[in-house]
């Protein structure tokens, strides 16, 4: 072994913010020789995969719409990772939200009230509160672990959506596809920037990004729930309600899940679909990450995940590389985060120096 | 239902274990070394394409196998790495394995979607397999299922009397003692995560070249998940493992005949059951807080590094 890691003394609260750049070059590192070794140009590929996706207004409008759920969803799950409640069902949450949101939809199709959004947007999130509060319950009453309950809700949530596109919300002029029928105007989200698709659901993202900021920065409520996070002995002694901890850590990111399966469909889909999301409930656990469950951090990440599902949307037009790739960069770039986090409790030494 | 329907399901039943049953197990080793591993559907599925791949590619279907395993163990060696190696945080890790691993299975599966392959034939053993009912309850399986059905007594055998189980279930339970023994931790903790890959690997080849001899997107369907929930339901207990993987595998087949026998259910109420039931036997096993405290390993999902302890 060339290199010893040896513990600091002190965390470094310089690597807490450079080790994510580190991964991030690293992930480039890694792509390029990946593209290489597909036969592909490194620069080329470099190219079609993180600028021509956002070299016009349209690309950067896309960028912000697969951006917008994926730090909504991170912003609501960093609630809870901070407090290691390990809420992974975020997908299933999107799902049932969007669901219940879908709903409100098509009870008032062809309605003009301009209550139908606000209604939309109370029923989403009520309804991954709902999915989320689930193993909530589980985990408070009996002690279940909320990692797999969360899971497992994720594929009962996508059955039911399943059903109900194939059978009772079916279109009924949609010639047997799987799909409700197309939500009428009230029920969408207006445009926000014209000539592209970017849609009003951005402002609810920033509106969640300063209310978590706030909450973080000032809530005795957050505190306790950090510490129960750091130290669950010494919160349990010092009284704080664990339970509670487990609730809202939960709570939060289901409404934020719920909140952006709301968005999804009455934005860029209008309808409700299978799939309904390219799994941001996933990818947004990696956007926590990456972005340090900090609220700036994670909107920083969830702008560069975008970019990465719109470079492997454009890799497969223009190198004919599968989309999926998009899913191995990203795990690529949770893998080095992790991997340079060692960094921030170990300094990495020379053997052969401290042999001297 | 007639007597044939009931063999007919049993015999169902026992092949819907089997890819819980690798699983389970080689997750069940690396729990009781004193890591946690959620990244088994990820490895499982990285095993179930690169089976598949090599299968089609070769033409052999043992080769596939092998394939599985290797490639299961190349997943977990990333995971043994940075979580062993780099002291990562393990729940973090494992979530990336699987996020990686689904994202790269439908990268490297993209041209197999289309391939048919024969997929592993039942062994037929003579006078055995063509007794009447016990020949196709008990001899009319293909060689995996047997491999699963082996490797259950192998393991008893390993972790509870043989010298090197008694060493990992010593570093799953006090790695520090352990080490202060001279057990290298960090060694043997390997060899168990690369265990668990083979083992998910396997599971994984399973189902691409035996179970349903194809590739599909995400074919897995959240085995991986019920494998590690499976290792909690049994309590660390690997016996108690191969009885919750055959209650899964009914479960997974009861789904099919009940729209046989006429009950007007949509079908995806009735593949909800298996994800239902997990959330059920896990609420059951856990609702005693104390089940889970003295029977999970004590150093589970910890880090060890040899200076800090």
């Amino acid at each position: 072994m060339l290199f010893k890691l040896q513990p600091r003394p002190q965390p470094s609260q310089r690597m807490v913010w450079l080790s994510p750049l580190l991964a991030i070059a690293l992930m480039l590192l890694v792509g390029m020789v990946i593209f290489t070794l597909l036969g592909q140009s490194p620069l080329k590929a470099f190219h079609a995969f993180f600028i021509e996706p956002i070299n016009d207004m349209y690309g950067l409008g896309e960028l912000l719409i697969k951006a917008s759920p994926l730090a909504l969803i991170a912003l609501g799950l960093s609630v809870g990772f901070r407090a290691n409640v390990w809420n992974i069902g975020a997908e299933g949450q999107l799902t049932i939200g969007a669901i219940a949101a879908g709903g409100v939809a098509l009870w008032f199709y062809e309605s003009e009230s301009i209550w139908v959004l606000p209604l939309m947007l109370m029923a989403g999130a009520l309804g991954g509160m709902l999915w989320a509060a689930i193993p909530a319950l589980l985990r408070t009453r009996f002690h279940t672990s909320e990692i797999l309950v969360s899971l497992m809700l994720v594929y009962v949530a996508q059955l039911l959506l399943s059903w109900l596109v194939h059978g009772p919300w079916r279109d009924p002029d949609g010639f047997g596809f799987p799909q409700s029928r197309q939500f009428t105007e009230s029920a969408l989200l207006p445009v926000m920037l014209e000539g592209t698709r970017t849609h009003a659901g951005i402002w609810l993202t920033l509106i969640a990004l300063v209310m978590v900021f706030v909450f973080m920065r000032w809530s005795v409520v957050a505190f306790q729930m950090r510490v129960a996070g750091l130290a669950p002995r010494a919160a349990d002694y010092a009284g704080f309600n664990a339970k509670r901890t487990i609730w809202i850590g939960l709570l939060t990111g289901g409404a934020a899940a719920g909140i952006a399966g709301m968005n999804e469909i009455a934005g860029p889909i209008g309808q409700l679909s299978m799939p309904l999301s390219p799994g941001y409930g996933f990818a947004a656990i990696i956007v926590a990450f990456v972005g340090r469950l900090h609220p700036i951090g994670i909107l920083l990440a969830s702008l560069l995940m975008a970019l990465l599902y719109l470079g492997g949307e454009s890799a497969q037009m223009q190198l004919a590389l599968p989309a999926a790739v998009s899913g191995v960069f990203q795990g690529l770039l949770l893998f080095f985060l992790l991997a340079t986090d060692v960094l921030i409790h170990f300094r990495l030494t020379p053997t052969w120096r401290s042999k001297a | 239902m007639n007597a044939d329907t009931v063999i007919l399901i049993l015999v169902a039943t026992i092949t819907a274990g089997v890819p819980l049953i690798f699983a389970a197990l080689g997750e069940l080793v690396v729990e009781k070394s004193g890591v946690l591993n959620l990244g088994v559907e990820g490895m499982m599925i990285v095993g179930a394409i690169s089976g598949f791949m090599v299968a089609a590619e070769s033409g052999q279907l043992w080769l596939g196998v092998l394939a599985g395993a290797g490639a299961g163990m190349l997943m977990a060696l990333i995971f043994a790495f940075i979580t062993l190696t780099l002291m990562a945080n393990q729940v973090a890790t494992g979530l990336a394995l699987t996020i990686f691993g689904i994202g790269l299975s439908a990268y490297m599966g993209q041209a197999y979607s289309s391939v048919a392959l024969e997929g592993i034939k039942s062994l037929h053993i003579p006078l055995l397999s063509d007794l009447p009912v016990l020949g196709q309850l008990l001899f009319s399986y293909d060689p995996l299922v047997y491999l699963a059905l082996l490797l259950f007594p192998l393991l008893v055998w390993f972790l509870y009397h043989s010298r090197g189980g008694l060493v990992l279930r010593a570093i799953g339970e006090s790695p520090t003692s352990a080490h202060a023994l001279g057990y290298s931790v960090i060694r043997i903790r390997y060899q168990a995560v690369l265990f668990g890959g083979a083992m998910a690997g396997i599971g994984g080849a399973y189902l691409s070249l035996a179970y349903t001899p194809l590739w599909a997107e995400g074919m897995t369907a959240g085995r991986g998940w019920i494998a590690l929930a499976l290792v909690v339901f049994a309590t660390w207990r690997p016996g108690r493992v191969l009885l919750g993987a055959f209650l899964f595998g009914g479960v997974t087949i009861a789904q099919f005949h009940v729209q046989g026998l006429g009950v007007d259910i949509p079908s995806q109420f009735l593949s909800m059951l298996p994800y239902l039931a997990t959330i059920a036997v896990l609420v059951l096993i856990s609702r005693n807080a104390k089940t889970i405290r003295l029977n999970a390993p004590a150093s589970l999902g910890q880090a060890f590094h040899r200076e800090v302890h």
